[in-house]
């Protein structure tokens, strides 16, 4: 499927558990199978977003670092 | 002629840094506090109210009580604060004139802002909200308890898995325990944000059966139905539902236009100045800081603004920094409880709950009127 990217959250900066929540809170105002964007510095936010995407079955299509900055692609299932 | 310094808000953190100016320029200096209330309120106090443990002439006392003599109270609200002018406008007409703003105005509380909740949930983060949950405690039979959080950023992050603790410990001593459930309703999949807390506070979960709803975050509530929504699409029907409700900032910093999308002051991490102005500062749950919104923040935030402000006005250059330190305690319940001390660069490694952390908040609960507004615990020591 096309991971083009629908939305875009910028989340750096903030600490847990404010990148989940917001992420929860964009998700409802998605389609099934938009994408999500997002960036985040929060080195908490790795395990968190691997373990929501499995909890709420939206997919976790990427996961990168880089200089710091993680970004989560999340498929709205 | 003495620096005009105005403080908006009489919270810990406006209190102290308008004490510590004066202390610490007398003449120098005319700070004026700003209150709509005049009413100094101890707010870790809610859930002890809430319970049945405090009482709620025990909560609050009359602002004047606590400031210094030659500092001034204006019990008005504040409508604006205009930098380019230098003044802050009355609700009932009138301004005051400033060279230095210390916006310390806290949070407010938008109930209105969820569905359902206000005729659906209970908290204990006001006065007659505490009162309300202590009322349905009272007259409670039995049931499922459901416990969660309706917003982000909240005052005081520990005081959800506080109320669980504490109200089954309730539940207990009146036989009412194996008639009911208690279940924390968590925004992530653990019980606090803080995982070192986290991993100290779920066996105590499970050994009291306390249950753990994962990855929950409110979305509305249907009252008539008697459940809670998330937004991750579940739904969790309730007797009895205690939640805390959204925040924001305050009023007089949105219509400043001082504020982030959520009324929060933009502020800076080490010097506290807000919104890059020179002589402007934030203190406590106003600010946009990621740190803990709580007494304890301002309490370690208010030494600093009043030093830096006392530099500028002596013409100095300001030294002190803020390092993020918080330290708050965590009731497990059983009269035991255990502390988080932390800042920006040291996550907390919280002991195991003992009686020793349980009594020591009791005492901090005591002496706060007579030792923190004051500025009388030593910064060290607290």
């Amino acid at each position: 499927m096309e991971t083009t990217v629908t939305k875009t959250l910028d989340l750096r900066g903030f600490s847990c558990p404010i990148p989940i929540v917001k992420t929860a809170q964009a998700m409802k105002t998605m389609a099934s199978a938009e994408v999500l964007e997002v960036l985040a510095t929060d080195p908490g936010s790795v395990p968190d977003f691997i373990a929501w995407s499995k909890s709420t079955g939206n997919e976790l299509v990427e996961r990168t670092e880089d200089g710091g900055v993680y970004r989560f692609v999340l498929r709205k299932r | 002629m003495p620096a005009r310094v105005v403080v908006l808000g009489g919270g810990v953190g406006g209190t102290l840094a308008a004490n510590l100016l004066d202390k610490e320029l007398g003449r120098d200096v005319h700070v004026t506090v700003v209150d709509p209330t005049g009413m100094h309120v101890y707010q870790p106090g809610f859930l002890y109210l809430a319970l049945g443990q405090a009482q709620g002439r025990w909560l609050a006392r009359d602002e004047r009580t606590l400031l210094r003599r030659n500092v001034e109270l204006a019990v008005e609200a504040a409508t604006r604060a205009d930098l380019s002018a230098g003044t802050v406008a009355l609700e009932h007409g009138g301004s005051i004139p400033f060279d230095h703003l210390v916006i310390a105005t806290g949070a407010r509380l938008v109930r209105d802002s969820v569905p359902g909740l206000i005729e659906g949930s209970f908290d204990f983060y006001s006065m007659d909200g505490a009162l309300r949950l202590r009322e349905a405690l009272r007259t409670f039979r039995g049931g499922r308890i459901a416990v969660g959080i309706a917003g982000i950023p909240y005052k005081c992050p520990p005081a959800p898995v506080e109320f669980v603790f504490m109200v089954d410990e309730l539940l207990r001593k009146r036989g009412l325990r194996e008639r009911s459930e208690v279940t924390l309703l968590s925004p992530l999949n653990r019980a606090f944000t803080i995982e070192s807390a986290s991993k100290l506070v779920q066996p105590l979960m499970d050994e009291r059966g306390i249950r753990l709803e994962t990855f929950f975050n409110v979305e509305s509530v249907d009252p008539s139905a008697g459940s809670v929504l998330s937004l991750e699409g579940e739904k969790f029907d309730y007797d009895l539902l205690v939640l805390v409700p959204p925040h924001r900032g305050q009023q007089v910093v949105e219509e400043s236009r001082l504020g982030d999308a959520g009324g929060w002051v933009p502020t800076d991490r080490a010097t506290l100045q807000a919104g890059g102005c020179e002589n402007m500062f934030a203190i406590g749950d106003a600010t946009n800081l990621p740190i803990s919104k709580s007494g304890s923040t301002a309490h370690f935030e208010a030494p600093v603004v009043a030093s830096r402000i006392a530099s500028l006005i002596r013409g100095t250059a300001p030294k002190a920094n803020y390092g993020g330190r918080v330290m708050c305690f965590l009731e497990t319940g059983n009269r035991k409880a255990t502390a988080l001390r932390f800042d920006y660069e040291h996550p907390p490694t919280p002991p195991q709950p003992s009686v020793l952390w349980h009594s020591a908040k009791w005492m901090f609960n005591r002496l706060y009127w007579e030792t923190v507004p004051q500025g009388r615990i030593p910064e060290r020591a607290a």
